[in-house]
């Protein structure tokens, strides 16, 4: 019986010439990653375990994102204890303040993971780097001490579900509206514990940032990990940020897959998910004015070049709409100082928008943008959960960047145009 | 293992977020993220819930967020274990690397205030108020070890 993907580098990074779904393997880890909010609590862990050293310490990752720069004290000696557990431990990839951007930006950026890796992170939304070819997934806090310390994780291996992808996006439809239609179709546990692997003659059409999204929200649906094949798009994306050699992995072309959903992406359209839910996908046929008070451009689902450039197309020459607050967070450094010589930061600014250094912030209501009871925001980030962003009374629409602009110019839930 | 509580019962989905706010993260301290469990969307579950209570829900419980916070003030609030429809996956694997029992069975007969006993060695929920018994699937012996073991640091002790 074939492989999956995913199965096929389970089963390299466990020393299995075959693994099949449901089996529990301990895998080799490349790469452990953890956030200031997950990480205080794995070296909380890591020291009551009596270890003593990380078990590499080039393969551990802190990247301090989420209530940074620091929003409160408490926030403050969280960020303060990872920084010295990092110094103590001598972990080389410790990204604060002024370097650090939102995790999964900044890890596929810096090169630091590439095609055909195994990595865990105390994040749910580590699955983004399946659009790279690697298997990565979310992971607790007690997981990546454990990892830290042993360089191992438990595993059981998923089964899948294959998104045969054909045809291609229509003009201001992004990999944002097919993941939410994704979403739609089969809900917020309809890949639960599973992989769901991409495929088809329409995955060459996606862009690294359509895929990046498109991954990154696989956990949405509840699945373990979301992973595209590897192409020449793929290889000249790691190339350019990483000297070791991608390894490159098929699926079997006899693997089996639970279920097979065609997607033709042509007839994908500018979808928003509803509050409270993720799963609530509606396209504009079904859309009726709803007024908004905020709108979040930014995050790790839609923080790159690719999602300013978008929303600054729109925005440019325009002005956000009075009594809308619009925020913009490019996710690293680097996308910052991009968007800056490109001239985008002026537009958004000269548009009423705030832009702001890179953090997570306001996708999980942590500070940047925290929404008052009753309002309303639409949000390129990817949860919309009862207070999310916020108070419990306000709400989220997920959206794509375009559709994210143009709201914030019409004062609306609204399509681009 | 055997556990005796009573029921206190939501619905499918309930994600991280409403069990422990994001807002409540700037600490990793037990205690206080028991403090907030569950309040977005049951302000009074943190006064009225007991030692041994059981709390009961029906699919994806747990899913959103990767915190680790979450299973941890169900379990500092003095939950005794979690019985689900299902479990979002990262939950699933948090609850059991810190000791938090969970059981994924049908919960549509499981009312709110209702008696439970629970035998883990023998897989069997006994409704006690409704004079009913199910069973349910035992964990892998994987799983099992590293329960046992008193968590997943405890069971790789050796590997270290």
């Amino acid at each position: 019986m074939g492989m999956t993907m995913t199965q096929k580098i389970l089963a390299a990074h466990c020393g299995e010439k075959h693994v099949e779904a449901g089996q529990i393997i301990q895998a080799n880890i490349d790469l452990v990653l953890g956030n200031d909010i997950t990480t205080p609590v794995a070296i909380n862990e890591f020291n009551k375990s009596g270890c003593s050293c990380v078990y590499d310490q080039n393969k551990v990752v802190f990247v301090m994102d989420h209530f940074t720069p620091n929003k409160d004290i408490k926030a403050a000696e969280q960020s303060k204890q990872i920084r010295d557990f990092a110094k103590d431990k001598g972990i080389v990839n410790c990204f604060d303040v002024g370097e650090m951007g939102v995790e999964h930006a900044l890890l596929p950026e810096r090169g630091m993971v590439i095609c055909g890796d195994l990595v865990i992170g105390a994040d749910s939304h580590t699955c983004t780097y399946g659009a790279l070819g690697a298997f990565s997934t979310g992971v607790g806090s007690t997981d990546m001490a454990a990892g830290m310390a042993t360089g191992k994780v438990w595993l059981k291996v998923p089964s899948a579900i294959k998104f045969n992808l054909t045809g291609q996006l229509n003009k201001n439809v992004y990999g944002k509206d097919v993941i939410l239609h994704i979403l739609g179709l089969i809900g917020v546990d309809g890949a639960l514990y599973k992989s769901m692997e991409f495929a088809g003659d329409g995955v060459a059409s996606l862009s690294i940032s359509d895929r990046l999204c498109i991954a990154n929200m696989a956990i949405e649906c509840g699945a373990k990990n979301g992973i595209f094949p590897v192409d020449e798009k793929t290889l000249e994306y790691v190339r350019a940020r990483s000297n070791r050699e991608p390894v490159v992995y098929e699926a079997d072309p006899d693997a089996v897959y639970e279920r097979v959903i065609d997607i033709d992406l042509s007839t994908v359209k500018q979808t928003v998910a509803f509050p409270h839910l993720p799963e609530n996908a509606r396209t504009f046929d079904d859309i009726p004015d709803i007024p908004i008070d905020q709108v979040v451009i930014g995050s790790c689902t839609n923080g790159r070049l690719e999602d300013l450039v978008i929303a600054a197309d729109i925005l440019r020459g325009k002005k956000v709409a009075k009594g809308v607050r619009c925020i913009v967070i490019p996710a690293t450094q680097k996308i910052y100082l991009d968007a800056m010589e490109m001239g985008l930061l002026r537009d958004f600014v000269e548009a009423g928008c705030a832009v702001s250094t890179p953090t997570c912030g306001p996708c999980l209501g942590g500070h940047m943008g925290v929404l008052a009871k009753g309002e309303r925001c639409v949000a390129t980030t990817n949860r919309n959960f009862v207070g999310r962003m916020g108070h419990p009374e306000s709400e989220v629409y997920l959206a794509s960047p375009a559709v994210a602009a143009a709201s914030a110019l019409a004062g609306k839930i609204a399509p681009a145009e | 293992m055997l556990t005796k509580g009573t029921v206190i019962k939501y619905g499918d989905n309930v994600d991280t977020d409403v069990i422990i706010p994001a807002r409540y993260l700037n600490t990793s301290d037990e205690k206080e993220l028991a403090s907030h469990c569950m309040e977005d969307i049951d302000k009074t579950f943190v006064t009225r819930v007991k030692p041994g209570d059981i709390m009961v829900a029906g699919t994806n419980f747990g899913c959103g967020s990767s915190r680790e916070h979450a299973p941890l003030a169900i379990k500092t609030s003095g939950i005794a274990c979690v019985v689900a429809k299902s479990f979002a996956r990262i939950f699933y694997r948090n609850a059991i690397n810190i000791g938090l029992p969970i059981i994924e069975c049908d919960t549509d007969a499981i009312d709110e205030g209702d008696t439970l006993e629970i035998d883990f060695d023998k897989g069997e929920l006994k409704n006690l108020t409704k004079n009913t018994t199910s069973t349910f699937a035992p964990f892998p012996p994987f799983l099992q070890d590293i329960i046992k073991a008193g968590g997943l640091l405890k069971s790789i002790g050796g590997q270290k």
